[in-house]
């Protein structure tokens, strides 16, 4: 056992020491500074330009830099739909899989294209390799989307006074080229090289050692998976997501998929304080992101190592921990370990299956999609967790007196309403949406009896978990709910849309008006914003807005089922 | 709004030439020089072939058992139960599980049995189990192979899977390969 611990530790070793250096890395692209990859990759970046007919000297405002998002958002959702609504018929389909229908298709293409990967279908019967392909490709630029609205951010921040923000193009591409692909290369390698399948053939038959038949579903698997974490995507190739032994084939893959998808999003945190010149800022952000997964991850790696005590009252042995819906050679807390990581930072790829986690494990991985913002997702996750320091700045310049600024800036009312507005749109989305769903099951429980797989509390939970995974733009699920009818694909797309652009044009619209705003160095009055003082407070709205507007539905669920068995 | 369209569309045939084709293209190359290249690790015995990272189904008691799977193994289709911890059809499940052991393996103890071997895998195709797993189901095999338990056990801790570098990760056992060796063992 004490090796599973170890190994926890040193995924997380890896991933704060790699990071560090990849901040720097990504500030300097963001800025636009030299840096060794420049011979490879500035003819690239202007070929992208030269076809696409983009002038990357012509800077954008605010407003302009979320109409050239949403205008491409909407683009690659008419493409998807397109492709996955025709699959059968289209090259690269060895297996002869089936298209989707409208409503699969409209949850699927909505799901990959806002970086959810929701997955109401499954790889190996639901989708071509064509359609694998095509998702890799939002895999790929979903990601792009919020590291690039996140650097506009980052401009934003700076010490001064400016309307113009950059090119949007110009984030995006290079963000895509220098960032994303060269890491995607390296971890699908590593993942090539330790079993994990790279072919365009289909299905393989073959005869066991016991004389049974026994087809084997293969594909372009590497390639996806690296950029499905890298990502912070989450989509699985397969059915069974990263608990699949040819998706993640050994103990080594195991630690690659979970560095390569924690990376980007602390390398942000460390990419903001280069770009605006105050790593401490970084470090205060940091320290409350780290606090808040550590005080989730915990609790859950040993809840899961002392097993399920219903299973123990059978007077068997746990040596393992709890083991329904776990690999063996991944083992019982590198699986809690990932699964708080997958949910904090909105990958929503899984190791093992959350719905037969203990109830308070489940309760954690729902906490972590709830606050959204220890880590987040790539980009994105700053941005959420920047909606927090506006509320705690103006909090806290309230209590002790002060004028709330934030990097010289004033935040007055506008500001405040934006915020707010965000910060109460996520509960809003998820509590609404499960009490709609959950209203309908209680009204006729016959007619919706295919939906839960669980009775009772943890009924109720699956539902929940769905809602919360859609609106965390996280994709992973209680996949024992029945979710590929009309009702789910209509209503988890619908919230995973609004969850994915409204927290998106927030905070860059508190951004950009800021940066339009006169700047005023710092003085004595000033609160300071990079202190441990400071992250408390943050920590403490986080606790208050997010957590505790979740506590009574946390309570009929996880909270319920686990006083029935412990 | 105009303006953006264009561009749109057209850095989006981009990037589908790019992310789809060019990457694609890298990694397939890459995974020409993997085992088998990159369709996935095989092992052949007599001809046959497996694949080393998938589970099979092993019901005779002269074979080592895999774990129990969801889907009947079925490697097209891979999914867990995602039975939560309090389901009473699902605890029955494990139940009858633990009672059929039991009658397969006459003289171990409840307490013996770990529950990787009574409760489903993840994927449904987990290829390990324990080295409890093994080590509880030696005295069945030695007695339906008419072989001693300590060549048996022999055979257990020479497949034994080890941490990565010793320290990091579980020690587990391919049951496949496993059981290969049992029948190379004559």
């Amino acid at each position: 056992m004490n090796t599973e611990i170890f190994g926890t530790i040193l995924m997380y070793g890896i991933v704060v020491l790699l990071a560090i250096p990849l901040g720097r890395y990504i500030g300097k692209i963001f800025t636009n500074q030299p840096t060794w990859l420049d011979k490879i990759f500035n003819p690239v970046d202007n070929l992208f330009y030269k076809i696409c007919g983009i002038d990357i000297s012509k800077e954008m405002t605010w407003k302009q830099h979320l109409l050239a998002l949403l205008t491409i958002n909407a683009a690659w959702f008419v493409l998807s739909m397109l492709v996955l609504t025709n699959m059968s018929w289209l090259p690269l389909n060895p297996d002869g899989n089936p298209s989707m229908s409208a409503d699969l298709a409209f949850n699927t293409s909505i799901s990959f294209v806002v970086n959810t990967n929701l997955q109401h279908y499954s790889g190996e019967t639901g989708i071509s390799y064509l359609g694998q392909l095509i998702l890799m490709l939002w895999q790929f630029v979903s990601a792009a989307t919020g590291i690039a609205i996140c650097a506009v951010v980052f401009m934003a921040m700076k010490e001064r006074t400016t309307k113009t923000l950059g090119n949007f193009y110009f984030y995006f591409v290079r963000t895509c080229t220098r960032i994303l692909f060269p890491i995607a290369v390296a971890v699908a390698s590593i993942l090539s090289f330790s079993g994990t399948p790279m072919t365009f053939e289909g299905k393989d038959t073959i005869t066991t050692l016991q004389g049974d038949t026994l087809q084997v579903s293969r594909g372009p698997v590497a390639a996806f998976v690296a950029i499905k974490h890298l990502g912070t995507n989450g989509g699985g190739f397969y059915g069974a997501n990263s608990a699949h032994p040819l998706e993640n084939p050994t103990y080594l893959t195991n630690i690659t998929e979970m560095v390569a998808q924690m990376l980007i999003p602390i390398a942000m945190i460390f990419a903001l304080g280069f770009v605006i010149k105050r790593r401490t800022l970084s470090w205060m952000i940091f320290g409350v992101m780290s606090f808040g997964f550590l005080l989730l991850t915990i609790p859950t790696v040993i809840s899961e190592i002392n097993g399920n005590p219903k299973i123990a009252e059978m007077g068997i042995a746990q040596p393992l921990g709890s083991m329904e819906g776990k690999e063996v050679r991944i083992g019982a807390a590198a699986s809690a370990y990932w699964s708080i990581t997958t949910t904090v930072i909105s990958t929503g790829s899984v190791n093992s299956m959350h719905d037969s986690y203990t109830p308070l494990s489940g309760m954690n991985q729902m906490l972590g999609m709830m606050i959204n913002c220890f880590y987040g997702g790539v980009g994105v996750g700053i941005l959420n967790f920047y909606i927090f320091i506006i509320l705690a700045v103006f909090i806290s310049g309230l209590m002790v007196g002060r004028t709330p600024e934030f990097l010289g800036k004033k935040i007055e009312a506008k500001e405040m309403k934006i915020a707010m507005l965000i910060a109460l749109l996520h509960p809003f989305l998820i509590l609404s949406a499960t009490a709609i769903a959950s209203s309908l099951y209680a009204g006729n429980p016959e007619a919706y009896s295919g939906w839960l797989a669980n009775p009772g509390f943890h009924g109720f939970s699956e539902m929940l978990y769905e809602f919360t995974s859609s609106a965390a733009n996280n994709g992973s699920g209680f996949e024992g709910l029945g979710d590929n009818t009309l009702f789910w694909n209509i209503a988890c797309g619908l919230v995973m849309l609004l969850a994915r652009f409204l927290p998106i044009v927030g905070p860059v619209a508190i951004a950009g008006i800021l940066g339009s705003k006169k700047y005023i160095p710092e003085s004595n009055g000033t609160l300071k914003t990079d202190t441990a003082t400071f992250g408390l407070m943050v920590f403490a709205v986080i606790a208050i807005v997010a957590a505790l507007a979740f506590f009574p539905a946390l309570t009929l669920g996880p909270i319920a089922e686990y006083f029935s068995i412990y | 709004m105009k303006s953006n369209i264009l561009p749109a569309i057209k850095l989006t045939l981009v990037c589908l030439v790019f992310f789809c084709g060019i990457y694609s293209l890298i990694i397939f190359g890459v995974a020409q020089f993997s085992p088998n290249n990159g369709k996935g690790e095989i092992i052949t015995q007599n001809g046959k072939t497996f694949y080393s990272n998938i589970a099979q189904s092993f019901t005779a008691d002269k074979y080592f058992w895999s774990r129990p799977s969801a889907v009947a193994y079925n490697a097209a289709g891979s999914a867990g139960s995602n039975k939560g911890p309090s389901n009473p059809d699902y605890l029955a499940e494990v139940q009858a599980r633990i009672d059929t052991f039991l009658v397969h393996n006459p003289g171990v103890e409840k307490s013996e049995i770990p529950s990787d071997l009574v409760t489903a895998s993840g994927s449904g195709l987990d290829p390990h189990i324990s080295v409890q797993a093994a080590n509880v189901q030696l005295k069945r095999i030695a007695k339906s192979r008419g072989i001693t338990e300590a060549d048996i056990q022999q055979l257990i801790l020479s497949n034994i899977e080890k941490p990565l570098l010793g320290m990091f990760g579980p020690e587990r056992i391919n049951v496949l390969q496993l059981n290969i060796a049992l029948d190379n063992l004559k």
